[in-house]
């Protein structure tokens, strides 16, 4: 009996489509795919039952960190040729009688993070190069009421992009009394809506419990 | 098939190319593109977090003569979030000799049941509302039916009105808690106010009346 022959050709299976599909996929995900910087200080956020996604642009962030330093944030608005983050620095600056250079606001619009140091710190934070260093220098924004830099960065940031919408984005166990104050001055600052950062949970309420 | 298949060079005879596609081995490629397109849609699907909306009414400035506006003893429901996740609660007006507080805590049987208790006229509404419309018995655009549900909300007149106040040793997720139970019992009107002096008394005293109660029980 003459023995079956097997072809030597090694089996393979043509992966082109399968290439085009991730090609594809990859771009999709790459072209929608946001970015948000690393923040300096973890907050874990509270759990709610609110679906309602976090807005994209015109937001301004305060944080409010585990060890109750306060920071703020305030995005480049819809469009980053409109440059809103060196312009409220700048104006942030001009009240403090501080010259910030065109090199700072350029690098101060680059790196979205949010901003944790006294705004007397700002140069020589902007100026760092090491993480270690800037961490070191985040003491958080000083909110009370001889130096209220908080309360100007709500105000510039207002005055620069009217549309700039409040985010609060708490540590699920802050004491209560410094997301108060934080609360009180944006309230004086005329800011009543506030959207506060949550993770999502579900919860539903049974039939039983309606028709008791 | 797939290699690149470099030709040697037969001795002195025609050169010959091979038959066949030249195919180029795709394996390494794929990999990284799946490694890479797991690394983007984890990314895209987790980074998104979730908001909640509150609105807080506007502060009455120290020179403005506004009253602040009146609101029935019988329908108020105050909440106090107390330390150690504790809710307390009571009714109407305080009085310092008078009212007692009621210690509950953030469960479903907890101040969930207090406010459905109090708001089951309204929630019962809203509930069959959103039934008739999952049903088809109402025709009703997505919008318009929140704008529906908000109308609900505003007519009715039987509900409690909620008034919430943090004590000074509550965490902020309670107060993120109680408005997120405002919204799933479907409290129509709750409004945070800031704490008065006879409230702490009469916290600090529930606080020493538990810490009584369970010493007094261990011993």
């Amino acid at each position: 009996m003459p023995k079956i022959k097997l072809g030597t050709k090694s089996p393979r299976i043509d992966m082109t489509p399968m290439v085009d599909l991730f090609v594809l996929l990859l771009t999709f995900f790459i072209l929608t795919a946001t970015f948000r910087p690393q923040e300096t200080a973890p907050v874990d956020t509270p759990f709610s039952v609110s679906e309602k996604p976090m807005m994209d642009a015109n937001v301004m962030t305060v944080l409010i960190a585990k060890d109750n330093r306060i920071f703020f944030n305030v995005d480049n608005g819809p469009d980053t040729i409109l440059k809103f983050r060196p312009k409220i620095l700048a104006e942030m600056g001009k009240r403090y009688n501080i010259e910030f250079t065109d090199e700072e606001l350029r690098l101060f619009e680059r790196t979205g993070t949010s901003v944790g140091v006294p705004i007397q710190d700002m140069k020589t934070y902007l100026s760092l190069k090491e993480t270690d260093d800037k961490i070191a220098l985040e003491k958080g924004v000083p909110i009370d009421s001889a130096d209220n830099q908080l309360a100007l960065w709500i105000l510039f940031a207002r005055q620069v992009n009217p549309a700039v919408q409040t985010l609060i984005k708490g540590d699920a166990d802050v004491d209560f009394p410094i997301v108060k104050e934080v609360l009180d001055i944006l309230q004086d600052k005329n800011v009543n809506r506030f959207n506060l950062i949550t993770n999502l949970r579900a919860v539903e309420v049974t039939d039983t419990e309606i028709t008791e | 098939m797939a290699d690149i298949q470099v030709q040697e060079k037969s001795r002195g005879g025609k050169k010959k190319p091979k038959k066949g596609d030249a195919r180029v081995d795709m394996t390494p490629m794929v990999d990284l593109m799946s490694l890479l397109i797991t690394f983007f849609m984890l990314t895209a699907a987790f980074s998104k977090p979730k908001v909640m909306e509150i609105v807080l009414p506007e502060k009455i400035k120290k020179d403005e003569k506004v009253e602040p506006p009146k609101i029935a003893d019988s329908r108020t429901l105050n909440i106090i979030l107390g330390p150690e996740d504790k809710v307390y609660w009571y009714p109407g007006k305080a009085d310092p000799d008078v009212t007692i507080l009621q210690e509950t805590d953030f469960s479903a049987e907890g101040i969930r049941q207090v406010l459905l208790d109090r708001n089951r006229a309204l929630f019962r509404k809203i509930d069959q509302f959103e039934k008739d419309v999952i049903a088809g018995k109402i025709d009703i655009r997505q919008d318009s039916m929140r704008a529906a549900i908000s109308q609900l909300k505003k007519d009715d007149d039987t509900g409690p009105i909620v008034l919430i106040k943090a004590y000074k040793t509550s965490k902020y997720k309670n107060f993120v808690d109680i408005i997120d139970e405002m919204s799933i019992v479907g409290i129509a009107r709750y409004i945070f106010t800031d704490i008065d002096w006879v409230e702490e008394k009469l916290v600090v005293d529930a606080i020493n009346r538990a810490t009584a109660t369970s010493s007094g029980s261990a011993q």
